[in-house]
């Protein structure tokens, strides 16, 4: 039946059941990921941000909040240029960090 | 010139018990007046302190050994001071009378009141404490507010800091790398617990600091999010729920926690305004003492005579209280070589 309106999931972050493990997995593999202090250097200096809404920054954030999915989207845009590893204060390195998360996402181990 | 001439401080704390040490071998008398019954102030209530962890217990003892000998009036407040054109004249609440050739505020600060912020639920619900009470914990191990076992904990940043409706524009300076202190000891204890810093920004300004952040992001897993709590309720099986955004993905966020700890601001002491008013001193409108110059004269007041040692001058950390109280010292020996 059409009730002329439908109810929207709701965006809220609820850290109680979030899965975490994909990011704790990322983790062991680029321990980096851990300082990261959102300053967005990285997605600022990005070659394709701009085009089409890539950011390690987000990367990150969104595999603290188990939002797989979207970052899943975003992986598939960056083009593993380097330039974010070269502007990040804390020393990450991003373009491993990328690739050892396409290798997650790839494999079974991350499994999602 | 004469040696023997007083000064009088008010209050014992770090920045009290230092300057007067100082002022001692510097060859004057020194008299302090505290409040409360020991020396001290917040310091001797603290476990450790930032950014090396040393115990808080080691400097007040040292302070308290560093002014030895010299006369100390405790549980005791200015009741009278009186400006004679040879010095002041103080009247203590126990009917002493003291003749002083300068005064030093070293009055220090007040504690944020964390009941005031309702929202978060201080002294509402059985698993909200403040700063003070976890460090107290620390020290003693017992608060039935702490459980055994708990698996997520949070840390509120600024309560009653940066909030112009709780009173007080200003930053309290020293919450920033409390908060993460306190998260990296609480994590050290509960190495399974999960731990969330819920921040404004972070403002860690002094040396040591950012490596103490980066240690507690890489090293212990301390969960940071850029969010201030806008609520706090409690759940039916008495966990503490909280509310934030998480300003970074612009969503809003919610967590059940075993603890919360608000991490209560620096204040002006309230006591301020009736020693202000007894020596005609402007206070500023953040309640703290006004220094003749806030740049490079931070000990001076407007009155000749009158000095400032520490917090009664704004937030500040402790090696900062401490460096102030020596300067403040060096202030009043120029000012009394002046005299005849």
């Amino acid at each position: 039946m059409d009730f002329g309106f439908s109810l929207s999931p709701s965006s809220a972050v609820n850290l109680d059941n979030t899965d975490m493990s994909l990011y704790e997995r990322l983790c062991e593999r680029e321990p980096g990921a851990k300082t990261c202090m959102a300053c967005g250097s990285c997605s600022a200096t990005c070659t394709v941000s701009a085009i089409n809404g890539m950011s390690v920054r987000k990367v990150i954030l969104g595999l603290q909040r188990g939002q797989f999915r979207d970052v899943e989207k975003m992986l598939s845009r960056c083009m593993l240029c380097g330039k974010c590893t070269m502007v990040c204060p804390r020393g990450i390195n991003t373009r491993h960090l990328i690739l050892e998360l396409c290798r997650l996402y790839g494999s079974k181990e991350g499994e999602l | 010139m004469t040696m023997d001439r007083k000064i009088v401080i008010i209050g014992g704390g770090i920045a009290g018990m230092e300057t007067a040490a100082c002022l001692r071998d510097l060859g004057w008398t020194p008299v302090i007046v505290e409040q409360s019954s020991a020396l001290g102030g917040h310091v001797a209530e603290w476990n450790c302190l930032f950014p090396d962890l040393a115990p808080a217990g080691k400097l007040v003892d040292s302070l308290r050994a560093k002014v030895e000998g010299i006369e100390i009036h405790l549980d005791t407040v200015i009741a009278a001071i009186n400006y004679l054109r040879k010095g002041y004249s103080l009247v203590l609440s126990d009917g002493t009378k003291l003749q002083s050739d300068a005064v030093v505020f070293a009055t220090g600060f007040s504690l944020f009141r964390a009941e005031k912020k309702e929202e978060y639920g201080y002294g509402i619900y059985d698993h909200v404490i403040s700063n003070k009470d976890l460090e107290l914990w620390f020290n003693t191990g017992s608060d039935e507010r702490v459980p055994d076992n708990p698996k997520a904990v949070g840390f509120v940043h600024c309560v009653g800091s940066r909030d112009i409706k709780a009173g007080n524009t200003q930053c309290s300076k020293v919450c920033c790398i409390t908060a993460i202190k306190q998260a990296i000891e609480f994590k050290e204890k509960f190495p399974k617990a999960e731990v969330y810093c819920f921040y404004m920004d972070l403002r860690l300004f002094g040396r040591k600091y950012e490596d103490f952040y980066i240690h507690a992001q890489k090293d212990m897993g301390i969960h940071f999010i850029r969010g201030r709590v806008s609520e706090v309720s409690e759940t039916i099986d008495g966990r503490v729920f909280v509310k934030a955004e998480d300003t970074l993905s612009g969503k809003p966020l919610r967590v059940s926690l075993d603890l919360l700890v608000l991490m209560a601001g620096i204040v002006c002491n309230r006591d301020n305004d009736r020693l202000a008013q007894a020596v005609s001193l402007p206070l500023d409108e953040d309640g703290f003492f006004r220094s003749r110059d806030n740049v490079s004269q931070l000990t001076l007041s407007d009155k000749p005579g009158v000095f400032f040692a520490g917090t009664c001058t704004g937030p500040k950390t402790i090696p900062e209280t401490l460096a102030e109280a020596r300067s403040a010292a060096l202030a009043v020996n120029e000012y009394l070589k002046t005299l005849k």
